[in-house]
This record gives C-alpha cells, sequence and structure tokens, in this order.
C-alpha cells in the first residue's frame, strides 16, 4: 500500500515515454493542413525538352481533382528512396502527381529522370526554394495532397512508402483511386 | 586503413552531395544600423527546422541561410518583430519559435510546472499537519510512570 501511489506515478511516467518515443521528433505538423494551397508562379519545367517557351503555372492550376504535390530534387536521397513507388502510382494511374523541383539544376533533374523515368505531371521548377518556404518545406521530400478544391488535407514528409499511400492519403483521396 | 578510406568515401559523397544542391547566390539585403540589430536580435529565437536544436543565427543549414534571408528582407521592409514571427508560424508553425505562444493548446505546457509544484506543496503540508496532529509526549522518568503512559496508548 506504501508503494502505491509511487507505482502509479512510474507506470504514469512509463506510458508517456512509450507514447514520447513514437512520435518522430524530425515530423513537425504543417500549419498548412486544412487550408488552400499557398500561392505560387511557376515555370513548368518540360520533360522531355521542348524548343517551346515555358509554360508557368498557378495555384489556381491545381484545382479541379485531388493530387499529389511532391517536393523533390535530383540531389536528395530520400527522393531516390520514394523514386520507384512515385513511379509505380503515377503508372497504375492511382493519382497525379506533381512535382516541385526544389532548389535543383535543370540538367540534373533531366538526367535523373531520364535514367530513372518521370513520374510528374508536370514538374514545376522552384530553383532558389522560395515557393518551398510559402509550403513549410524543411527537407525534401515532401508530399501534400490537394483535394479538388486545392485545398491540402495531408502532408507526408520523408520519402513515400506504400504503408503512408494505402493508410493515409488513399483514404483521403475518395474515388479518385 | 579500410576504415579511413571508407570515411574518406562517406566524406567525398557529402561534399558532392551538398555541391550539388545548386546555390543561387544571394546578395545580402542592406539594413541599417538599427535594422541590423534588430534582424539580430530575432534570429536566436527562431529554430532552424533542420537541425532542430541550432537557431537560426548558430544554423549553417541551407534553410536556415534561406530563411535568414527571408527574415532580412522583411526586416528590410519595416515589418515588425510579430509580423515576421507570424509569418514563419503560418509556414512552420509555433515549432519555428523556441518560446511557443500562449493559448489553449499550449496552456499545460506553460502552467504544467506551477500545478506539478502546487501539487507537491498540497503533498508536502498534508503530511506536514498530519504528522503535527499525532499526539506528543514527553517520557517519563520513572518506570512507573511510563508503564501507565503505554498502557494509556490504544
Amino acid at each position: 500500500m506504501r508503494f502505491a501511489i509511487p507505482l502509479i506515478v512510474l507506470v504514469g511516467l512509463l506510458v508517456l515515454f512509450v507514447v514520447g518515443l513514437q512520435h518522430d521528433p524530425r515530423e513537425l505538423p504543417s500549419p498548412l493542413i486544412g487550408k488552400s494551397a499557398p500561392g505560387f508562379e511557376l515555370p513548368v519545367l518540360p520533360f522531355p525538352k521542348t524548343a517551346e517557351p515555358p509554360l508557368r503555372l498557378t495555384a489556381a492550376d491545381l484545382k479541379g481533382k485531388p493530387l499529389l504535390v511532391n517536393f523533390f530534387a535530383s540531389w536528395c536521397a530520400g527522393c531516390q528512396v520514394e523514386h520507384p513507388f512515385l513511379m509505380q502510382l503515377a503508372q497504375g494511374g492511382k493519382v497525379q502527381i506533381v512535382g516541385v523541383d526544389y532548389k535543383d539544376a535543370e540538367a540534373d533533374v533531366r538526367a535523373w529522370l531520364g535514367q530513372k523515368g518521370n513520374p510528374y505531371a508536370p514538374i514545376l521548377s522552384d530553383l532558389d526554394g522560395r515557393v518551398g518556404i510559402d509550403w513549410g518545406v524543411y527537407g525534401v521530400p515532401e508530399t501534400f495532397v490537394l483535394d479538388a478544391d486545392g485545398v491540402i488535407v495531408y502532408k507526408h514528409i520523408g520519402a513515400m512508402t506504400e504503408e503512408a499511400w494505402e493508410t493515409k492519403i488513399k483514404p483521403l483521396l475518395g474515388g479518385a483511386s | 586503413m579500410i576504415r579511413a578510406v571508407l570515411a574518406a568515401v562517406v566524406f567525398g559523397l557529402l561534399a558532392l552531395a551538398v555541391s550539388a544542391q545548386v546555390e543561387t547566390e544571394k546578395v545580402p539585403i542592406p539594413l541599417d544600423a538599427a535594422q541590423d540589430a534588430r534582424f539580430h536580435a530575432l534570429l536566436p529565437d527562431l529554430r532552424c527546422l533542420v537541425c532542430q536544436n541550432e537557431s537560426l543565427a548558430d544554423s549553417t543549414a541551407p534553410l536556415a541561410q534561406d530563411l535568414k534571408y527571408e527574415v532580412r528582407g522583411l526586416v528590410a521592409q519595416g515589418k515588425s518583430d510579430a509580423e515576421i514571427k507570424k509569418y514563419l508560424t503560418d509556414r512552420y508553425g509555433d515549432f519555428v519559435l523556441f518560446k511557443p505562444p500562449f493559448d489553449a493548446r499550449t496552456a499545460l505546457l506553460w502552467l504544467g510546472p506551477f500545478l506539478l509544484a502546487l501539487i507537491g506543496v498540497i503533498v508536502l503540508m498534508v503530511h506536514v499537519r498530519r504528522s503535527h496532529r499525532t499526539k506528543r509526549v514527553t517520557v517519563p522518568a520513572d518506570a512507573a510512570a511510563l508503564r501507565k503512559l503505554l498502557d494509556e496508548q490504544p
């Protein structure tokens, strides 16, 4: 009986520790969830290369159907990891993936996607990372899930995985998949 | 030996990875003396999202450099400290501030320690009061009186 209270406190602390340790401190909740995608205007990187002058897209162009906005770069390790799965999603027609090439060189990204395949439609080029800041990107790869109204409904930090897709993202897209 | 070679390879790859990241050369926006002081006073309060336990003032991460550049621009535009912090929290959340704001979500965080201290004081007071309540008696010198006193006790 003497030890009842300390025991309860100890068990309580242990439960808190276990719960606390499940959280990855690198995964920061985005304040943008539930809000419209931040405005931007970015040049489209035509892939393969065309002679036509590059189109420019704005946030308004992302409306109409649910899609993924994937911030990536050819120099980023996590992007190499998720690339095969993104290819699988794109080729299976599961969802449209808009790629935002973050602080990258055009030649590098062309070489990388030329070799591994391009899951993105289209690729937008954020050379100086300004749009990345507006979207609260702090480390590529990061993937935003947008609904048909262009509202951010979910953000996945780090390489996209089949588990994240199946458990978190696919249910949000509803009939889209 | 193998370890040294491995280390060299890893460092080489790291250097390559860092250099591959395109750094668009940015000229620092000029600030006057007062703005510069404000800029430098603001940075230690802002967290580098990449290194997390470093402030923007200390960090050399590319994102920290970019954010410093943004903050510099906002200071130059005459934005207040509160407006600049809002710019950052709108994008990155409260985590970007080393000192989170006091609101409904963070009330427990701010008040928790005082609450715990209060509970401690209450426990201590109850304990002290209880120990006071036990009857104090002076122990009699002779054996007969002591016997009598012990018999009285339940």
